[in-house]
């Protein structure tokens, strides 16, 4: 199983792209989680309905086996880090983004948790330019 | 010195660019607070009463106004673009706003809400400045009992006729005028509820109860509810309007100033009714009838219009005979108690330029409001990406400071918790904040008429009713009172037609609970 950290934005769906890729390649299952932290009333990186109809359709026709989730009120390293805790679970695909030292220290980076503390191979993706 | 005179000084106080600062300052913290749901102008105007302390008083109501017209406006951004009313009196835009948002005219809908607004707010700031001045010259001719007639009279609408619930606001009430019973007796000089303690004598200060039930206690509330989904925003670009538009909306923004300035104005206040019955009368009206339901700009226009004329209407009674009906009238009046001036019929004898300069500054902040608001929707409705713990934190801690600034003793912030405690529980069981904080404000003022009022007559209860108009307004009290439930007996199915949704976004975060 692959899992891919999904947030609404390009880096989400690059992420999305490689993982799809990569479970086609492996023939294995995809795993995408969509979390929100839930304390603002809009969160632009949460998937909205639309979106999730089109996920679900590219999902499809790539006769991909998966499961999308959408949790609220969690920490998104923390629940990357259980999703990746299943035996069957090999590899973590999460979009990254360039931040200077100034904009790492001000907004906790997801990212920055998730590459030293997931035991199991990450692959970290970057949109196309 | 006529009207105009005053009112044109009026403005040569308000464009100083020191009071145009603050004017500013006020829009965009009122249209910032407005969008966010849970955080109103009643909440911002009491979290900001400290200034008062070193801002003049012209200036600190400049800012006051702004906010509470920046806070319709703002109201009406999230009502359309969220489907969450961001303030109850923008409940009816949600309906026809958010159809319109979906449908991907959520530009024309901001657009139409934005000038409806501001057209409706400069005919009420207009019909304010010709009204005030003459209630409040008739006003001073009143003697106590008639005084003491009219404030009752605003007690009972506020509680009776708003609202979906009769007993909820009856305990809001007497819930605040137990509060404000609070203190040393004025004539006998008897200490009453004040358990012994010495702080307590000279009352519990209206800025304390305001901050902790507007402020505590929704910081409270929404801790209990911290984490919920996000709700799903629709993008938007600047808002414009197209030729079409503009030929629909112009009707409904005058019909629903005509609702919303007298139903303002009235001591029953509120812009949950007006808004109501424009929206029926645009239905009715409409020659897009099938539209309604799916996004009828006239749905729009109208309730918005009303909400913001109805907002100019409430400052009719407050600043002509010194009556808040509305949450955030309540609160700019405690700010006049706090410079020392006594609101009522005299202060457009006493503070005239300081009225005028409130009313000039409504029509700039109007104006301010319609162009900052055009072109900044969209960063408006990136406002509510802000996670709520920080927003909250700031509010509890200028709460804390607002409620220590008063007397700097330490037992109002004991009282600060008490009543934010009291808050979070009136929110929990769905009873209206307003009564209590009109009771709290008007409590003592009645009692004082009434002991006046008694005093002349020597101790006599009929002397309650020698005056003409006392007579006539127990008369409509009686009326108000009766109505519905003479209603009630005539059309058993009507009834339903008479709710107010007053509380409905109460019982919306209750349910979403």
């Amino acid at each position: 199983m692959i899992v891919v950290g999904y947030s609404a934005d390009p880096f989400g769906r690059a992420a999305l792209e490689h993982g799809i890729a990569e479970a086609t390649l492996r023939g294995t299952t995809l795993r995408i989680v969509n979390s929100t932290a839930g304390d603002a009333y809009v969160d632009a990186a949460f998937a909205q309905s639309g979106e999730v109809d089109t996920i679900e359709e590219r999902l499809a026709k790539c006769s991909l086996e998966f499961e999308l989730s959408q949790p609220v009120g969690v920490d998104a390293a923390e629940e990357l880090l259980k999703a990746m805790e299943p035996d069957d679970a090999e590899l973590l695909v999460i979009g990254v983004r360039h931040r200077n030292p100034v904009g790492k220290l001000l907004l906790g980076s997801v990212s920055q948790r998730l590459l030293p503390e997931c035991p199991k191979p990450v692959l970290a993706v970057k949109p196309e330019q | 010195m006529n009207n105009l005179d005053w009112l044109i000084q009026g403005f040569e106080q308000a464009a100083t660019p020191m009071n145009l600062l603050y004017a500013v300052i006020g829009v965009l913290l009122g249209t910032a607070v407005g969008v966010l749901p849970g955080i109103g102008p009643a909440m911002t105007v009491a979290l900001l009463l400290p200034i008062t302390y070193n801002v003049s008083p012209s200036a600190a109501f400049i800012m006051f106004a702004g906010i509470f017209y920046g806070g319709m406006y703002g109201g009406s951004t999230t009502s359309i673009l969220l489907n969450t009313p961001g303030e109850s009196s923008s409940v009816i835009t949600a309906i026809e706003g958010n159809k319109m948002a979906r449908a991907g005219r959520a530009a024309q809908a901001l657009a139409t809400a934005a000038i409806g607004s501001f057209v409706a707010g400069t005919i009420g700031t207009i019909l304010l400045a010709a009204f005030a001045p003459a209630i409040s010259r008739f006003a001073v001719t009143l003697g106590a009992p008639s005084y003491l007639a009219i404030m009752l009279f605003a007690l009972v609408a506020v509680t009776a006729v708003l609202g979906a619930s009769k007993m909820r606001g009856a305990i809001s009430l007497f819930l605040g005028l137990g509060i404000g019973v609070v203190g040393i007796d004025f004539l006998t000089g008897q200490p009453r509820a004040t358990f012994g303690l010495p702080q307590l004598s000279d009352g519990i200060d209206i800025v304390v109860v305001a901050v902790a039930i507007f402020a505590v206690g929704e910081a409270l509330w929404v801790a209990a509810h911290l984490r919920r989904r996000p709700a799903e925003v629709i993008p938007v670009g600047r808002p414009w309007m197209g030729r079409d538009d503009w030929r629909r909306s112009w009707k409904p923004w005058l019909r629903g100033t005509a609702f919303g300035f007298p139903f303002g104005a009235l001591p029953a206040g509120g812009a949950e009714l007006p808004t109501f019955l424009s929206y029926i009368t645009e239905k009715r009206l409409s020659k897009h009838k099938a539209e309604f339901g799916k996004g009828a700009i006239e749905g729009v226009a109208g309730p918005e219009a009303a909400n913001n004329a109805s907002a100019a209407g409430t400052l009719v009674p407050m600043l002509s005979l010194g009556l808040p009906t509305n949450a955030t009238a309540a609160v700019m009046l405690t700010a006049f108690v706090s410079y020392g001036i006594q609101p009522g019929p005299t202060l457009f004898e006493k503070e005239p330029l300081l009225i005028w300069t409130l009313i000039a500054s409504l029509f700039i902040g109007n104006l301010l409001l319609l162009v900052l608001n055009l072109p900044l929707a969209p960063i408006w409705a990136k406002l509510l990406r802000t996670p709520r713990p920080y927003l909250y934190a700031g509010i509890l801690f200028f709460a804390a400071l607002g409620a220590l600034a008063v007397n700097v003793q330490a037992v109002d912030l004991a009282l600060l918790l008490v009543f934010g405690l009291l808050g979070l529980m009136m929110r929990r069981f769905g009873l209206p904040v307003l009564p209590l904080i009109i009771g709290v404000i008007l409590g003592p003022r009645i009692e004082r008429q009434l002991r006046q009022a008694l005093q002349l007559a020597g101790g006599d209860w009929t002397g309650l009713f020698t005056e003409p108009v006392a007579i006539v307004v127990y008369v409509l009290m009686a009326m108000l009172l009766l109505m519905p439930l003479v209603l009630r007996l005539l059309h058993r199915s009507e009834e339903t037609l008479l709710v107010v949704e007053d509380d409905r976004d109460q019982q919306e975060k209750a349910a979403q609970a």
